[in-house]
């Protein structure tokens, strides 16, 4: 720590040059943190989900309904706790452009399966008593100002009531909560009573349960036991894919294309000319200094400590143009609407930011850095 | 030319048959052709000569700055021509300061820091190494410019500067190159009257390249150099 | 000497100077070009996309859909319905005097993509015979057409490429029933490429579906197409949205073009001021470096005109060389490069990149934007170097 201001002095030695430089590391650093936390938001934020949890949909593609008579049967398969149905809904709020996901479910069952939800036990109680009932999470609920005995009419793209229209009204009846801050973050979707959906719908459509939600004993036997579900249903009309929420979730994200790959394309083409910006300033500001280096030499300093002073620098000016870039990116990631996807700053973000404030570093200052270290101090002070 | 040592008093510096060859390009050019001399300890003495004569290249090898092609180079009882480049820096920081001409000050640091530098490489702490630049300063009479910028010092501050430098990791020996070569004839007497007081007053033995004759009239002994040998030598 | 004479004549000699300066040129010229690399690509990715989509379908043709569905996949019409859908007098008739249409139902499969296990969505197309014949732009480019009422499958030329497994002869199985892919199609690389056809009956039985999801008709003429809107809707009996096909697959695509535009531009923004400082300590350098010389240009009594003029075509040169850099990189390793995203229906729809000269123009422009901004600065100090201090180098 002696050298830091050995080393920062030699970092601001030009002003302008510098500060450019940090500005122009700052814009890739805010860019790669936000481009990562997209990133993140497609390979990462689906981690904590639980994996004692299997989705059973169809083999065909999860659209297709699975039929109701099969909800007994995936129970009795050992290893099964729970299992709750669930059918995507596609509803829209008035003119509301904002997009918010709403299940038709078994009340009953419901907190079997997702015990992570918080609820009033009166609430729950008119949420499986009323028909026409549902429940909203707490986040979804604050960005509409919703509150119990609230008539939500939500217009379905997808299904279609007896009468032709396609204009469904639930009554809210309670607002649940999130176990933990991970699960309170995501109280942005709807729970509908099943009991109006099944009955409102055209008769062809009733019965159909959408997928299954499988809650199981232990979390270790979710393979097993999702091989054991696909197997009993193989060669049926109903053939199955069972897979943890996980992967469900994830296959979900994946079918937006290689999202990742082209986040992490981008952050290569940023990294990279990020990488001429900053070198060419570290290799023109060591260059500049040569004789001073050669003095240091001179005092007494090893080729070595000279090396690492040159490193140092390169690391500390990198280092300060990430934590603004990163600084800003985790602002914006942490002040973006609720009802936005929920892009964070995650520690896989800090880590590939971290990583590769390092490489830059070293990519950047190595080559001045060995240049520094091989200088022969007669002919640095001869002007050679 | 030898200058003979009595047996009880090692000199600082012994040199026997030293040589120093540059490779330019494809030739081979000796620039030290077996130098011979000794400098006892406590000595302040001037090498001279024109220029291309190796006095520099001689400095240099006794500052450790540079490794001789052959003979013998033995300074404060080691053998510096024996030592790799590391020991020699570390040797370095313990035994010799340097004063250039140009002073080669670091020009983002103040001339508190300047001075502190070397001491980066003790294992003092801050305040004891403020301390030290302190009292070199003083030595040096700019103890009020301590927080200037060397640009904001005259030619013979920012050499004052260099020397508190040079002093601070109290060497035993302190090499000098053209140290005056910048300054006017009373900045110039001012630093070699400087130089003359550590030599006298704090036993510091000095080598100091000069082709001013005046500046070498400062030294106790004037050795002159042209190509590569030793010709003439006297003392005051 | 006139002031144009002494621009052109410092312009040239400072031209003349920049490779002196290759290191600091390689940084302007690289940064540039990173940032129209990037731009340029996100942005022939959209333009790709819309290519594809815009041109599924034709003017001449029209889609009915289920009212209040916003597509295809969520709209849903019973025998009954499409047989009255089909009677109007605005679909033109062939010779045996049957309506020129197709009742379609759409399901979603899942196949794999190229080398991944996990399958992504892929629309199965169950058309009628009358939907091969009635699209000029389909052409069977291997095989044969999937025969009426058997579990036959045609596989757009985009799906074969991009998933895994759709060849030829291949066995596919969509709830019990084994399906043959017995050719394949092509549709001038319209987004129905990324499908794959059969026939209508066949996926009727197969997925124990009993009506269908769109009628796609052929207009008597293209100005028919109101009168044809206008009686549907008004039928009692029916809850239909009418569009001309052209219209309704571009307006699909709308949402995902928008978006990836929003995309393209936030990341030039941030990644173009990166480069704009970049580019403005490659120009100050590059005055710092002709101190002198334009000290000793103020001293022969040359205007300040000049000197700015000087180190402004040195910055947009070099930033324009950046941007037909990175233009060239953005064609050679993207143009026609082929993926496949979450189009319409939840289904994927394949497109190739498409670098066309417009998007070239627009890489070039944000190039000289920054070339501009970055020798503005530089420029002014250059002009405003005092002559004593320029000629000595300071």
């Amino acid at each position: 720590m002696k050298y830091f201001q050995l080393i920062w002095t030699a970092l601001f030695r030009k002003k302008l040059r510098t500060v450019f430089t940090v500005l122009s590391l700052s814009a890739a650093f805010l860019l790669l943190g936000l481009l990562q936390a997209v990133n993140s938001l497609f390979a990462g934020s689906v981690e904590f989900l639980g994996a004692d949890r299997l989705i059973v949909q169809a083999r065909t593609s999860f659209t297709q309904p699975l039929p109701m008579r099969m909800m007994p049967q995936i129970e009795t398969i050992p290893g099964v706790a729970r299992v709750n149905h669930s059918q995507f809904f596609g509803g829209q709020y008035q003119d509301s452009r904002q997009q918010f996901p709403q299940f038709a479910v078994n009340p009953q069952r419901l907190f079997d399966t997702y015990p992570e939800w918080v609820i009033d036990k009166d609430q729950r109680a008119n949420f499986i008593s009323t028909q026409d009932g549902a429940i909203v999470g707490r986040e979804l609920a604050n960005s509409f100002g919703w509150k119990v005995g609230d008539i939500v009419p939500l217009n379905s793209f997808i299904w279609v009531k007896s009468d032709g229209s396609r204009l469904w009204e639930w009554r809210i009846v309670g607002i649940f909560d999130g176990k933990n801050q991970e699960w309170q973050d995501r109280t942005q979707l709807m729970y509908l009573n099943y009991g109006q959906f099944d009955e409102g719908r055209s008769p062809g459509a009733r019965g159909l349960a959408g997928v299954f939600v499988a809650r199981l004993k232990s979390p270790e036997d979710s393979q097993r036991v999702a091989a054991l579900i696909d197997s009993k249903f193989e060669n049926s009309v109903d053939e199955t894919k069972t897979q943890n929420e996980q992967e469900f979730q994830l296959g979900f994200i994946k079918q937006f294309g290689d999202i990742g790959f082209m986040m992490n394309l981008i952050s290569g083409a940023v990294i990279f000319t990020i990488l001429i910006l900053t070198g060419y300033t570290m290799s023109q500001a060591v260059r500049e200094r040569i004789p001073e280096l050669a003095v240091l030499k001179c005092l007494g300093f090893t080729d070595n400590r000279v090396l690492w002073l040159v490193l140092a620098e390169s690391l500390l000016l990198c280092l300060i143009g990430a934590a603004i870039g990163m600084g800003l990116s985790a602002m914006l990631t942490g002040a973006l609407p609720p009802n936005f996807p929920p892009l964070r700053t995650d520690q896989r973000v800090w880590l590939f930011a971290g990583c590769t404030v390092l490489g830059l570093a070293l990519a950047v200052g190595l080559p001045p850095a060995l240049r520094a270290k091989r200088l022969k101090i007669v002919d640095a002070l001869a002007g050679r | 030319m030898n200058t003979s040592v009595s047996a009880e008093q090692q000199p600082l510096v012994e040199i026997r048959a030293l040589t120093k060859a540059y490779v330019r390009g494809k030739q081979v050019v000796e620039v030290l052709h077996g130098i011979n001399l000794d400098i006892p300890d406590g000595d302040f003495v001037a090498l001279m000569g024109p220029s291309g004569s190796g006095k520099t290249t001689l400095l240099n090898l006794i500052g450790g700055l540079d490794s001789p092609t052959g003979g013998l180079l033995k300074v404060n009882g080691q053998r510096i021509d024996e030592f790799g480049s590391d020991r020699l820096a570390a040797w370095r920081a313990s035994t010799v300061g340097f004063i250039f001409q140009s002073y080669n000050l670091m020009p983002v640091l103040s001339a508190q820091k300047n001075v502190e530098l070397p001491l980066l490489l003790t294992d003092l702490n801050a305040r004891e190494r403020a301390r030290h630049a302190d009292i070199a300063l003083q030595l040096v009479g700019l103890a009020d410019r301590a927080r200037h910028k060397p640009n904001e010092l005259s030619g013979g501050q920012q050499q004052r500067v260099a020397i508190a430098r040079a002093l601070v990791s109290d060497p035993k020996l302190l090499i000098c190159d053209e140290p005056t070569g910048d300054l006017d004839r009373k900045m110039a007497d001012e630093v070699l009257t400087l130089m003359q007081q550590l030599n006298g007053d704090y036993g510091k033995t000095i080598i100091m390249v000069t082709h001013d004759p005046k500046a070498a009239e400062f030294a106790r002994r004037v050795v002159h150099l042209d190509k590569g040998v030793l010709v003439d030598e006297t003392t005051r | 000497m006139s002031t144009f004479t002494q621009v052109r004549e410092i312009v040239l000699m400072n031209m003349r100077s920049i490779p002196q300066r290759a290191g600091a040129s390689t940084v302007i010229i690289v940064g540039i070009a990173g940032v129209v690399a990037v731009f340029v690509a996100m942005l022939s990715m959209s333009s790709g996309l819309d290519r594809t989509l815009s041109a599924t379908g034709s003017m001449d043709r029209a889609v009915v859909l289920r009212g209040g569905s916003n597509g295809e996949l969520s709209s849903f019409f019973d025998r009954a319905s499409t047989t009255l859908i089909r009677q109007d007098p605005s679909i033109a008739r062939d010779e045996s005097g049957m309506p020129i249409a197709s009742s379609e139902l759409i399901v979603i499969t899942e196949v794999p993509r190229k080398g991944q296990k996990n399958g992504t969505n892929v629309t199965l197309r169950g058309v009628q015979p009358m939907g091969f014949t009635m699209r000029e732009e389909l052409r069977i480019v291997e095989g044969r057409r999937p025969r009426p009422g058997i579990r036959e499958i045609a596989v757009g030329r985009s799906a074969q490429q991009q998933f895994d497994g759709l060849h030829l002869g291949a066995r596919l199985q969509f709830r019990g029933s084994e399906w043959f892919i017995v050719g394949v199609f092509s549709t001038d690389g319209d987004a129905h490429e990324s499908e794959l056809w059969a026939d209508a009956e066949a996926v009727q039985s197969a997925f124990q579906r009993t009506g269908y999801s769109s009628v796609i008709a052929k207009l008597t003429s293209r100005n028919a197409f109101d009168s044809m809107k206008a009686r549907l809707k008004a039928d009692p009996t029916l809850t239909v949205d009418v569009e001309r096909e052209q219209d309704y697959f571009s307006k699909q695509s709308r949402q995902l073009t928008l978006l990836i535009g929003w995309l393209a531009g936030i990341i030039t923004v941030i990644m173009g001021f990166g480069a704009l400082f970049g580019a403005l300590n490659t120009m100050y350098s590059a005055v710092s470096a002709r101190t002198s010389e334009i000290g000793t240009l103020r001293a022969l009594g040359f205007g300040a005109l000049p000197v700015v003029a000087s180190v402004m075509a040195e910055a947009l040169i070099l930033a324009t060389a950046g941007g037909l850099l990175g233009a060239a990189l953005a064609y050679l390793l993207f143009n026609g490069y082929s993926v496949s995203t979450l189009g319409s229906n939840f289904t994927q729809v394949a497109f190739d990149f498409a670098v066309t000269p417009g998007l070239v123009a627009k890489g070039l422009v944000s190039a000289m934007t920054i070339g501009f901004l970055g020798g503005l600065l530089p420029a002014v100090r250059a002009a405003r170097l005092p002559v004593t201090a320029a000629l000595r180098g300071l």
